[in-house]
Order: structure tokens, then C-alpha cells, then sequence
């Protein structure tokens, strides 16, 4: 009987029309497709460990937020870049054109988000970065807002700090390429400015195999400070040649960005780490409430992996996002959402944040500080601040 | 200024040697067995992270990792020897290159797959942390260790190379292999057995350097150059050869960074040039 029903012209018409309100019931009804979130990471090659932190961050977001935002469903499609700029870009195109995503993010470093740039703009789909830190990155579209730092925010409070705390002679030693270059234009505009003496200014190769050298021309030189800014992984070497050449002891302070002593590996660089002091957005020892919370859950997670500062960037990624649909009310318009977000400010697990209405860039407290070590494990405590730290070059 | 210069000095010798210690392995292997081991790096890294795992897992203190270095290189070494090398002793310099870069993408991806990309840390023994000072110098207790252990290799290997009677099975399996298997020696086995020589001083060169070089799944690409470089300025097939280049390019390196930093990263460079010009097979170099 079935098959007859179906087989005869009136049947067939019947249940074509029964279909057809069936598909258009749920739109009726909830007026509510899933809202999808395309997030963009590095997650294999050197850059792994930024869009692990990140990824790991957005699911616990969605683990302990629930998984629908104003009766939309969240989907997070995750994929691998490799931290390559034409990879970032064809996968942006997939997921906006096939996946149709509501929402890109991610962006673990500064060639990525700008090769996707002027793909947002085309298809007005918001970009949340949450990693590249390079200060023109928000005006290459109107539709990105960044929630994780600027290199100058976070560099230029290490200046006005040596300024106040009797430094007055420093040596920049950045490693030569582009972050370096930028941090070090920043602290020696910031130092210079307020007075302070700029020693040398030394720039270490890339691929750089042995600091020795370099810092025993420091310590010949005799500066109140040494500031530093290198890659992630050459951080160890320095603050190990530092400690090993003994500059510590000749009276000189080791201060930089807080990078150096990145919350994923801090424990596993050790020792050295010790008294070194850095200006940063984030600590995985932040005193507050909400910090602690977020480290317990994270760790308990992630196999006992600390969250770092890009894990704040993601985790304060996907609040932004959760927040904008809510004020939106369910909203696929990307025009509506990024205006959501400006303006927008709340307590992150760093501590208090906002967006910047006008340049979209995130504005946040830039705390100083010292490593420590407590119950066995190596932490950099924060022990002052500036607040409400924006971009200096905005 | 003279305290300078002698620290400068020092500096580069505790360098050298540890370039020497990575890049002995690759002038045995190309030298002596005429083989163009890209993949030499690949065994430093192996060592290392044995050294790492033995270390971070199993709470081994760090000398006695350093044999531990050297034994799983060698095996690994031996094992590829005979599954891989071995089959390509024959065929032209390029294809041992191209194989040979093949195996060192391979290990990349599979280090960086089992360990992650992360540098690996190390914990040396207090003794051998920060400085000691002699004679009104500051010298690194750990670069004093390096340059001992430099000592040590080169008089085992000249000595097993140039005494015993495996070191004259090898020299003469290298000049006329066909002489050699009729006058009965196992050609395969000295070439097996020096290639996993080979292997274990780069594993050991490979534990030794976390501490100065770092160590992460890039470590085979990133420090090829400086095998390489020791192995052309030294010359491949001998002992005193690259020794003698390890300590020339370590000085000036120390040297033109500490002296010139805005050059320095250069200066190693000018310095092979300069050598190749003047010594075109090696500074004791056996071949071209």
C-alpha cells in the first residue's frame, strides 16, 4: 500500500507538499540553523602548540557554557592551517563558501590573518583573532576583531616599568625578524623618550645556535637591564646563558615580554626562569577568581596542560562570540555581530578586558611580572599593572 | 681587553668542540664509507631525545644518559644501515642525497608526532652548572666539560682508526673493496659497524648539545649547514681534519658575534669561504 500511495500523481504531490512544510517548520518555528564557527589553527608544525592551547580553550568555552547561544547551536569546524598563509586562506574559502560559517577565528600568527583579511570583508563574515599580534592586523578589514594582544601594548609597559624603578641603562637583544624588530622599535622609542640610555642594541640571528656570545658582550657592558625578546624555544637558551654566564650576579635585571616565559613550557624551563621579570596580558597565576576556575577546569581537561596566553585569546574569542549572538539575538548578519562586539567589555580569566568601538583592538590591563616558584612549580607572579593598556601605534 | 679576548677564545674552542662532537660521526660515514649522509642530524636528534627520555621518564641523571645516547643511535644506525643504506652504496652522490633528505623529513615528522614540536629541556648536574673561576677567569663549567670530552673522543677514535686492526679494516675496505673482501674481510660488516660508529657519535653529539643547541624536531634541517660546513673546511676521512675546522669556524663565530654582533652570524661563513679558497680538499681533507 505504501508504494501505491506514492507511485500515484495526487500521492506523490500530497507528500511533496508534506515535506516541503516539514523543512520550512523548524525555520518557523525556532527560526534557528546552528551557528557555525570556523575556527583556523596551526595545529601541526612549529606553531602546534598555539593552536593546541587554543582549540582546548574553545571547547572547554562550549563545555562550560553549554553548546546553543540564543537557541542556536554551536558547531565548531576546527582545521589545520600547518601556520602557512596560502593554507589559512583556502581553508577560509571552504568554510565560508561550502561550510557557509557564520563566524571565522583563530589566526596563530600575523601572515595568516592578513591573508584572510580581504576574504572577510568580501563575504561580511566576522574574524575573531585570537592569537597575531602585530598592530596594523585589524585595519585590513572591518569585519575582524582581535581579543588577544598588540606586541607594542604588552612591550611598552616593560619600558614605562624600568623607567619607574631606577633602570636606566639597557641593552635590547630581539631576535632579527619582524616581532623582534617591533619590539624592539617599541622599547627603545618608550625608553629613550622617558629618559633612559639605550646601551646597544644587539639583534641575534634567526637560526641562531649559541647566545653565548652575545650575552658576554652584555654583561662586558654592564647595563641595569637586558631586554630581550626571541622566539618561543630560544628563550630557554638565553635565560640559561644568563644564568650560566652569571649577569644576574653582575647586578643586571633580565626583563621582556612575557612570551619568554610562556605558561605551557615555564615548568619545563625551570630553574633559570627564576627572577626573571616581563609585561604580559596573562598569567596562568593571575589572582582571581575567575582565573583560578579557568586553570582548574583547563588543566583537568587538557592532561594537566597549563593554559597559556593563547589559550585566553581562544577562550575570550568564543565569550565575545557567545556575547554577540546574545545581543544580536541569534544573528547571522556579520555587520550586526561585529558591531555587537565593539564596545564590548567583561572580566576575563586575564582580568578585565574590552574592544575598542573604533579600531576594534583589544584593550586590557598589561601586568609586570616576576617568576617564581611555589609548591614546586614555576609561576610568574604579577606584582603591578597598568591598566587599560591600548595599542600604542592606535 | 686581554681577559676579554681569552674568554672570546675560550668561548669558541668550548664551540668548536661541540661542533666537532656532532660532525666527527658525518666525516667517519662520508669519509670513510664515501656515503653523502644528509641525514647525520637525524642521529644527533635521536640521541638527544633518548638522553631527554631517559632523563625526564625514567629519572636517569644526565651523564649516564650520554651512553645511552650513543647506544640507541648506533642501533638505529645499524638497523637503517642494513635495511637502507646499505642498498644505495653504489648509486650516484645525488640519489644519496635525495634519499638520505627524505629520511631526515621523515624523522622531523615523526619526532614532532611522538614529542611534540616543543624545545626539550635538560637538567644538568649541579657540578656542571654556571662558572668556575681560574686565573682570574670566568669560565663555563659546562663548556670546560665539552672541551674534556672533545679530548677524549679524538685520542679513542685516532687511536681505533690508526691502531687497531678494525681501523685498518676500514681503511682498507674504503680504498678497494674488492682487495679487501679477497683478502678476506666482511666489507659489509666494517661498513655496518663504522656507519653505526658514526651514528652513536652523532647520538652523543646529539645529548651533549640540548644544553648549548637545544633540541626539537627541527634540530636534523636547522643545524645541517654547520655539519656540513666542519666536515668541507676539515675535510671527510680524517680525525684531526675537522677537529681543526670545528675549533677555526667556532672561534671566529664566538668571535665575529661577540666583537661585530651586527655581522657576527656571518662571519662563520666568510671564514669557510676563505679556508675553501686556500684549502680546497680540506684542511687534511683525503678527497675532493
Amino acid at each position: 500500500m505504501r508504494y501505491s500511495f506514492m507511485t500515484t500523481r495526487r500521492g506523490f504531490l500530497s507528500a511533496l507538499a508534506a515535506s516541503a512544510a516539514a523543512l520550512s517548520l523548524p525555520r518557523l518555528a525556532w527560526a534557528a540553523e546552528p551557528l557555525k564557527i570556523g575556527l583556523i589553527l596551526p595545529l601541526t608544525g612549529p606553531f602546534a602548540s598555539t593552536g593546541r592551547q587554543i582549540e582546548a580553550a574553545c571547547r572547554l568555552y562550549i563545555a562550560r557554557n553549554g553548546d546553543t547561544v540564543a537557541g542556536r547551536k554551536v558547531e565548531l569546524i576546527v582545521k589545520d592551517d600547518t601556520g602557512s598563509p596560502e593554507t589559512t586562506k583556502r581553508i577560509a574559502q571552504e568554510l565560508i563558501v561550502q561550510n557557509k560559517v557564520d563566524i571565522l577565528a583563530g589566526f596563530g600568527l600575523t601572515p595568516l590573518a592578513l591573508a584572510t583579511a580581504p576574504l572577510a570583508t568580501e563575504a561580511k563574515v566576522p574574524m575573531v583573532v585570537m592569537a597575531a599580534a602585530t598592530s596594523i592586523i585589524p585595519t585590513r578589514s572591518p569585519f575582524i576583531v582581535r581579543v588577544s594582544m598588540t606586541l607594542p601594548q604588552i612591550t611598552q609597559p616593560m619600558a614605562e616599568w624600568a623607567l619607574k624603578n631606577n633602570i636606566k641603562r639597557v641593552v635590547t637583544l630581539v631576535a632579527d625578524y619582524g616581532p623582534g624588530l617591533d619590539a624592539e622599535k617599541t622599547f627603545v622609542k618608550r625608553f629613550t623618550e622617558g629618559g633612559g640610555t639605550i646601551v646597544e642594541s644587539i639583534r641575534s640571528p634567526l637560526q641562531n645556535p649559541d647566545f653565548a656570545p652575545f650575552l658576554q658582550r652584555v654583561k662586558d657592558a654592564k647595563p641595569d637591564a637586558l631586554f630581550v625578546f626571541v622566539p618561543s624555544g630560544q628563550g630557554t637558551a638565553v635565560m640559561k646563558q644568563f644564568a650560566e654566564r652569571g649577569l644576574g650576579e653582575a647586578g643586571i635585571k633580565l626583563i621582556g615580554t612575557g612570551d619568554v616565559v610562556d605558561d605551557d613550557i615555564l615548568d619545563a624551563m625551570g630553574e633559570p626562569t627564576l627572577g626573571v621579570i616581563t609585561s604580559f596580558h596573562y598569567s596562568a597565576a593571575h589572582p582571581s577568581a575567575e582565573n583560578k576556575a579557568y586553570v582548574e577546569a583547563f588543566m583537568k581537561a587538557n592532561n594537566g596542560m597549563r593554559p597559556n596566553f593563547m589559550s585566553v585569546g581562544g577562550y575570550d574569542g568564543m565569550h565575545m562570540i557567545y556575547e554577540a549572538e546574545k545581543k544580536t539575538g541569534g544573528s547571522s548578519d556579520g555587520e550586526k555581530i561585529v558591531a555587537a562586539m565593539k564596545g564590548m567589555s567583561w572580566v576575563s580569566p586575564r582580568g578585565p578586558m574590552s574592544i575598542d568601538p573604533t579600531t576594534r583592538d583589544v584593550v586590557q590591563d598589561v601586568y609586570i611580572r616576576k617568576v617564581e616558584k611555589k609548591d614546586g612549580h614555576y609561576w610568574s607572579i604579577e606584582f603591578d599593572k597598568l591598566e587599560k593598556v591600548k595599542d600604542p601605534s592606535s | 681587553m686581554i681577559g676579554n679576548f681569552v674568554g672570546v677564545v675560550f668561548d669558541g674552542v668550548a664551540y668548536g668542540s661541540l661542533l666537532f662532537v656532532i660532525s666527527i660521526g658525518l666525516s667517519v660515514t662520508m669519509g670513510l664509507m664515501n656515503f653523502v649522509n644528509l641525514a647525520h642530524g637525524a642521529f644527533a636528534m635521536v640521541g638527544g631525545y633518548a638522553a631527554v627520555v631517559m632523563m625526564t621518564r625514567f629519572g636517569v641523571p644526565f651523564l649516564a644518559t650520554l651512553p645511552v645516547a650513543f647506544v640507541v643511535s648506533a642501533l638505529v644506525g645499524a638497523v637503517l644501515e642494513r635495511l637502507l643504506y646499505r642498498r644505495l652504496y653504489r648509486a650516484s652522490h645525488l640519489d644519496q642525497v635525495l634519499f638520505s633528505i627524505g629520511l631526515v623529513f621523515m624523522s622531523i615528522a615523526g619526532a614532532t608526532y611522538v614529542f611534540g614540536s616543543q624545545q626539550q629541556p635538560v637538567q644538568l648536574p649541579a657540578f656542571l652548572r654556571g662558572q668556575v673561576h681560574l686565573l682570574g677567569l670566568d669560565l663555563g663549567s659546562y663548556r670546560l666539560f665539552l672541551i674534556a670530552i672533545v679530548i677524549a673522543i679524538t685520542l679513542i677514535l685516532t687511536w681505533l682508526v690508526e691502531r687497531t686492526r678494525f681501523g685498518a679494516a676500514i681503511r682498507a675496505s674504503v680504498d678497494n673493496q674488492q682487495a679487501s673482501a679477497g683478502l678476506g674481510i666482511d666489507v659489509y660488516r666494517v661498513f655496518s659497524l663504522t656507519f653505526a660508529l658514526g651514528s652513536g657519535l652523532a647520538g652523543l653529539g646529539g645529548g651533549l648539545g640540548i644544553d648549548v643547541l637545544g633540541l626539537d624536531p627541527t634540530f636534523p634541517l636547522k643545524y645541517m649547514v654547520y655539519f656540513l660546513l666542519v666536515v668541507a673546511v676539515g675535510g671527510a676521512g680524517t680525525i684531526k681534519g675537522p677537529l681543526i675546522a670545528a675549533l677555526i669556524l667556532g672561534v671566529f663565530d664566538v668571535a665575529g658575534k661577540y666583537y661585530v654582533p651586527q655581522i657576527g652570524s656571518f662571519v662563520i661563513y666568510v671564514v669557510m669561504v676563505a679556508m675553501l679558497l686556500a684549502f680546497p680538499r680540506g684542511v687534511l681533507g683525503k678527497r675532493g
